[in-house]
C-alpha cells in the first residue's frame, strides 16, 4: 500500500526564475512550472494548460496571471483556475521561499 | 519600601518611549541605563533630515540631560554592557561595572547589514545607522566630490538626496530592477527614479557591486560588468540586522531577532526586550510605529499585571525626501481574486493604485498624490465593505458621499478659466463656448474647431468629460478604441505619444498614458516592447519578459510544446555543406520532421526545447543562422532562378533576393514580412501576393506591395517601376521603414497601407527622393543594431535560464 504523503523539495535559487517569468521542474514524467512575478512572489502549476495542455511556463505573467503561449487563456497562478469566460483549471501546488531557495511539494 | 531596579541596556527611541509610558503608571522603578553610543536618546528616524542640513543634532534630541535627572535615571553613556547573568540577575559593562536587576529589557536595536565585499573596510566606507555615521559623511561631503550609495531602498536614498543636496555628485547602485521594491510597485518605483534623476541623482539599477576599489581609502566602486565609479565616499545602506549578541551569549531563545511572546517577555521572564532587536510573532520590524507599540506593551506588563498585548499591524512607509512624496502600505503583491485599481495622471506625475480582495483594502501605493493615504490604511485597518464607493474610490475621500459621489463631479466644479489642454492652452470656458455656438456633437469636431486633444491627447478624457457634462444625454461616450483593456488610448495614439513626449521604457508609457493596470498585459506588452524597439534603436533595451515565447526562444512552439528550427536560406540558395550539417542535426537530435517549407527553406519539427541550445550551436558551427520563422519581422526572400538559369530570365532574380534578405534580415516589423523576387512577369516566385514582391521586367524593376495569401486572399499592388538593384533596394529599405514606424502591432502591410491609402505611400516613398532617403537612412540605422544572430547570442550563453529545467527529479520506481 502506498502512502502519499507530502515533502517540501528544494529545486534552487529564486534568482534562477527570472521576474515575470518562469522555469520548470520535471518531477518523473510530469513538469511543473515554477512562476516568479516582478514582486517576487512564486506559484507552481502543473505546465499544461486546461484547454489544450499548452506550456504556461511559456507564456507571458501579467498581473498574477500566465496568458497560455497557444491560445491565449489566462490562467490565475493562485488557483490554476482559467479567467474570464473560459472554463478549466490546472493543478496547483504549494511552494515557498526560505533563505533565497524556492522550495516544492511534492 | 525599597523600589525594584529596572536596567535597561540600549538607549534608542523604543526604550526611551517605553520609559515615558511606564512614568505615567508607575514610580515603582530605579532605572538604569547603558548606552553604547554617547549620547542621551535622539530621534534616529531624523537622521536624513540632518545630513541634508534641515535640522541639526540639538532639534532632534528627544530626552534631553535634564529629563534623565528628573526621573532619577542612571545613565551610563558610551559604556557597552557585555554580559548578562542570569542566575544572579545583574549584568556586567565592558568597564567591568556589575549592576544587578528585578526586571532587564534588552533594546540593542540593530546594526547595520555590511556587505563583506572587497574593500568594505577602506576608510571612506560607511554605513548610515547613527549620528556618527551622518557626521562622517557631513564632513565626506565638505570635501566634494562623488558619493556611491550601495542599495536604493529607503535609508539608502534619503542618504542619497541628503548628499546631493550638501553638494555632492551622488550614484545610487541597487541591485534589484526598480527602487524601494519592498515598498513600491513597478510603476511608483520609476516614477521616484525620474524624479531622483531630475535631481541630478544617478541611479543604476540591476547593478551588481563586484569591489570597492582603494589604496589607503576609498576611490571607486567597481560593479560585476566591469564598469568602475569613482567615489569618494561609498555609503551602504542594504539593510539592517537586529543585534542579538548579548542575548545570544546570554542563552535567550533567538532567531532572527530575540524572540518574545505578545508581552514583549523573552524567554527568561525577568527579560524584556523592544525595538529592532525583536522577532515577535515570527516578524522583526525596522519602522517606528510597530515599535512604539512595542515601548507601551512592555511598560504596561512591567507596570504590574497587563492584558496588554503586541499585534501586527501594517505600517505605512513614506520616503523622508523633500517634495518626494510616496506613500505605501499593506499588500500589494499579485494573486487571486485581487482587483487592482488604478488612476494616473501623466500631467502632474502621480500614480494611485489601490488593491482589493473581496471588496476590502489590502494595500496602497501612492506617488505623488499621497493626501489620501491615511484614508486607505484607515479603511484598510477596519476592513470595511468598500463596494458601495468602488467607483469613485481611487478619487479620494472628497469625493465620497453625497450626491456628488461621480467623476463628472469634478469636471462640472471647474471654473470656466480651467484648463484642460495643456498643450494648446485651452479652458472649459473655451471648449463649451465652442460646443453650443458650432452645434459640435463628436471628439473630432472638438478637436478641430478647438484643438483640445489634439497635440498629445491626453487630456481626452478631460474633453469628453466636459462633452457630457454640455451635452448631457445627446453625447455618447465613444466606445473604447484601446488597444487592449489596460487603456483607452488606440495603436495610433500610442505610437505619436510615444516618439512626441520621447517615451523610452513600457513604464514610461504606462504611467504618460495613464494605463489602468499595473504592469499590462499579454496584449499591449509585447506590442509596447514593438514600439519601443522600432523607435528608439540603440537605445531601447528589448524586454524579454514582453515578447511571446517564439521571439523570446528564437523558435515556432508547436502543439504538443516542442519547437520547430528553420535556418536562413538567403534568396533559398543552399550548399550540400548545408544540407549535410542540417541531415547531421537532424538524426543527432532524432527530430522527427523534416520539411521543406513554402518560404524555400527546410523546417526542423518537433525539437525538445532543452536541445534547442545544442541545435543551433550545430547549425551555427555550419554557417547558418536563425531564418526567424517565428518573427514579427523579415521572415524569408523567395526567387525564382532568374537569368542565371532560365531562359525567360530578365534579370539575376536570385542574387538580387540574397541582398535584399542580408539587407533585410534581423529588422523587426509590425507584424510578419515576407518578400520574393521573380525574373519575369511569368512570376514563378509568387511576388504578387507577397507582403513585398519584386517582378523583373526588360526595362527595370517592378516593385509591389500589399499581397496576401492566409485568411485573407490579396493580389499586390504596383509602387512603382525602377531601374537598378541599388534603386530596388532603397524602396524596400525606405518602404519598410515607412511600415514599422507607422503600422500597429500585428498590422499587416496590406492592412497599413489600405488604412494610410496607396496613393499616400507612393507620394512619400517613390515620388518624394528626399524622404525615401531619410526613411531608408533610418531603416539602415535601425539594422545596425538589429543584425545580430539570436541563436550565436543563446549558443553563447545569453538567457540560459530560458532552455533547462531548474530542477530534475527522477522519480524511484514503484515497488
Amino acid at each position: 500500500m502506498n502512502v502519499q504523503t507530502k515533502t517540501w523539495v528544494s529545486i534552487g535559487p529564486l534568482t534562477e526564475i527570472p521576474r515575470q517569468g518562469a522555469r520548470c521542474v520535471k518531477n518523473g514524467d510530469m513538469s511543473i512550472a515554477v512562476f516568479r512575478t516582478s514582486h517576487d512572489q512564486i506559484f507552481a502549476l502543473e505546465d499544461k494548460c486546461p484547454h489544450k495542455n499548452g506550456p504556461l511556463s511559456q507564456g507571458i505573467v501579467h498581473d498574477g496571471c500566465v496568458t497560455c503561449p497557444l491560445h491565449n487563456w489566462v490562467i490565475s497562478l493562485e488557483t490554476g483556475a482559467a479567467q474570464g469566460a473560459d472554463v478549466g483549471q490546472t493543478t496547483t501546488f504549494e511552494i515557498k521561499i526560505e533563505d533565497g531557495n524556492v522550495l516544492l511539494a511534492l | 519600601m525599597s523600589k525594584k531596579h529596572l536596567v535597561i541596556v540600549g538607549n534608542g527611541m523604543a526604550p526611551g518611549r517605553m520609559l515615558e509610558h511606564l512614568f505615567e503608571v508607575t514610580d515603582a522603578y530605579d532605572v538604569t541605563i547603558f548606552n553604547a553610543e554617547p549620547r542621551v536618546n535622539y530621534d534616529r528616524i531624523m537622521l536624513s533630515p540632518v545630513l541634508s542640513g534641515e535640522k541639526t543634532y540639538a532639534d532632534i534630541i528627544i530626552h534631553g540631560e535634564g529629563w534623565y535627572e528628573e526621573h532619577g535615571i542612571t545613565l551610563h553613556q558610551g559604556e557597552k554592557i557585555t554580559e548578562i547573568h542570569r542566575n544572579e540577575r545583574k549584568v556586567v559593562s565592558e568597564a567591568g561595572r556589575e549592576v544587578a536587576y528585578d526586571k532587564l529589557v534588552i533594546a540593542t536595536g540593530s546594526n547595520p547589514f555590511i556587505i563583506p565585499l572587497p574593500g568594505h573596510d577602506l576608510p571612506g566606507v560607511l554605513a548610515y545607522r547613527d549620528l556618527d555615521d551622518t557626521g562622517a559623511m557631513i564632513e565626506a561631503s565638505d570635501k566634494g566630490g562623488r558619493a556611491v550609495v550601495i542599495g536604493g531602498g529607503l535609508l539608502g536614498l534619503e542618504a542619497a538626496a541628503g548628499l546631493k543636496q550638501r553638494g555632492m555628485e551622488v550614484t545610487v547602485i541597487h541591485l534589484m530592477p526598480t527602487l524601494m521594491e519592498r515598498q513600491l510597485d513597478t510603476a511608483a518605483g520609476y516614477l521616484l527614479q525620474k524624479e531622483l534623476e531630475g535631481r541630478g541623482i544617478e541611479v543604476l539599477c540591476e547593478a551588481n557591486t563586484k569591489q570597492i576599489l582603494g589604496q589607503d581609502r576609498v576611490e571607486g566602486v567597481e560593479l560585476a560588468d566591469g564598469r568602475v565609479i569613482d567615489a569618494s565616499l561609498v555609503v551602504m545602506a542594504v539593510g539592517i540586522r537586529p543585534n542579538v549578541q548579548l542575548a545570544q551569549e546570554a542563552g535567550l531563545e533567538v532567531n532572527r531577532g530575540i524572540v518574545t511572546d505578545a508581552t514583549m517577555k523573552t524567554s527568561d521572564p525577568n527579560i524584556y526586550s523592544v525595538g529592532e532587536c525583536v522577532e515577535v510573532g515570527g516578524l522583526v520590524y525596522g519602522l517606528v510605529a510597530p515599535l512604539y507599540r512595542m515601548a507601551k506593551v512592555a511598560a504596561d506588563h512591567l507596570a504590574g499585571a497587563s492584558e496588554m498585548a503586541f499585534a501586527h499591524a501594517e505600517t505605512p512607509t513614506k520616503l523622508k525626501v523633500t517634495g518626494c512624496d510616496l506613500y505605501s502600505v499593506g499588500d500589494f503583491a499579485e494573486g487571486d481574486g485581487r482587483e487592482d485599481i488604478v488612476l494616473r495622471d501623466a500631467m502632474r506625475g502621480t500614480y494611485k493604485r489601490v488593491i482589493l480582495k473581496d471588496n476590502k483594502i489590502i494595500g496602497a501605493v501612492l506617488y505623488g498624490d499621497v493626501a489620501d493615504g491615511g484614508w486607505y490604511n484607515e479603511l484598510l485597518k477596519s476592513g470595511e465593505d468598500i463596494s458601495e464607493m468602488r467607483e469613485t474610490l481611487i478619487f479620494g475621500q472628497a469625493y465620497q458621499g453625497g450626491a456628488g459621489a461621480d467623476p463628472l463631479a469634478a469636471v462640472a466644479n471647474l471654473s470656466d478659466d480651467a484648463e484642460i489642454c495643456g498643450c494648446n492652452g485651452i479652458t472649459k470656458g473655451t471648449i463649451v463656448t465652442a460646443i453650443q455656438a458650432k452645434g459640435l456633437t463628436s471628439l473630432t469636431e472638438v478637436r478641430a474647431h478647438t484643438k483640445a486633444s489634439a497635440s498629445c491627447g491626453t487630456c481626452t478624457g478631460l474633453v469628453e468629460n466636459v462633452m457630457a457634462l454640455t451635452l448631457g444625454d445627446a453625447f455618447q461616450l465613444p466606445a473604447s478604441e484601446g488597444m487592449c483593456p489596460c487603456t483607452t488610448h488606440s495603436h495610433g495614439h500610442v505610437r505619436r505619444l510615444i516618439k512626441a513626449k520621447g517615451l523610452k521604457s513600457i513604464p514610461a508609457v504606462m504611467q504618460a498614458l495613464e494605463w489602468t493596470t499595473p504592469e499590462g498585459c499579454a496584449k499591449c506588452r509585447p506590442a509596447l516592447n514593438y514600439y519601443l524597439v522600432a523607435d528608439w534603436p540603440g537605445e531601447y533595451v528589448d524586454d524579454q519578459q514582453s515578447r511571446f515565447i517564439n521571439e523570446r526562444v528564437h523558435a515556432n512552439i508547436q502543439k504538443d510544446g516542442t519547437y520547430s528550427v528553420v535556418p536562413r536560406m538567403f534568396g533559398g540558395i543552399t550548399t550540400p555543406d548545408e544540407l549535410r550539417a542540417i541531415a547531421d542535426v537532424a538524426d543527432k537530435y532524432e527530430i522527427p520532421t523534416v520539411k521543406v517549407t513554402g518560404g524555400q527553406r527546410i523546417d526542423l519539427l518537433g525539437v525538445k526545447k532543452e536541445d534547442l541550445i545544442p541545435v543551433w550551436a550545430d547549425l551555427n558551427a555550419a554557417g547558418m543562422i536563425s531564418g526567424a520563422a517565428y518573427a514579427k519581422g523579415l521572415r524569408t526572400v523567395k526567387t525564382c532562378v532568374g537569368s542565371d538559369w532560365c531562359r525567360f530570365g530578365t534579370q539575376d532574380s536570385t542574387g538580387l533576393g540574397i541582398k535584399l534578405e542580408h539587407y533585410l534580415w534581423g529588422a523587426w516589423t509590425p507584424a510578419k514580412l515576407k518578400l520574393a523576387v521573380s525574373g519575369c512577369p511569368r512570376n514563378c516566385a509568387e511576388s504578387t501576393c507577397k507582403d513585398i514582391g519584386i517582378v523583373c521586367v526588360d526595362s527595370g524593376y517592378e516593385v509591389l506591395y500589399g499581397g496576401a495569401a492566409g485568411l485573407h486572399i490579396q493580389g499586390t499592388t504596383k509602387l512603382g517601376t525602377v531601374p537598378t538593384e541599388d534603386d530596388v533596394i532603397e524602396v524596400v529599405g525606405a518602404l519598410t521603414q515607412y511600415y514599422r514606424e507607422t503600422g500597429f502591432y500585428l498590422e499587416r502591410i496590406y492592412k497599413w497601407a489600405d488604412r494610410l491609402g496607396y496613393d499616400h505611400i507612393r507620394e512619400v516613398i517613390l515620388d518624394d527622393p528626399e524622404q525615401r532617403k531619410a526613411y531608408n537612412a533610418r531603416f539602415a540605422h535601425a539594422q545596425s543594431f538589429a543584425q545580430v544572430d539570436p541563436w550565436a547570442e543563446f549558443v553563447g550563453g545569453k538567457d540560459a535560464h530560458e532552455f533547462n529545467p531548474i530542477n530534475i527529479r527522477k522519480l524511484e520506481a514503484a515497488e
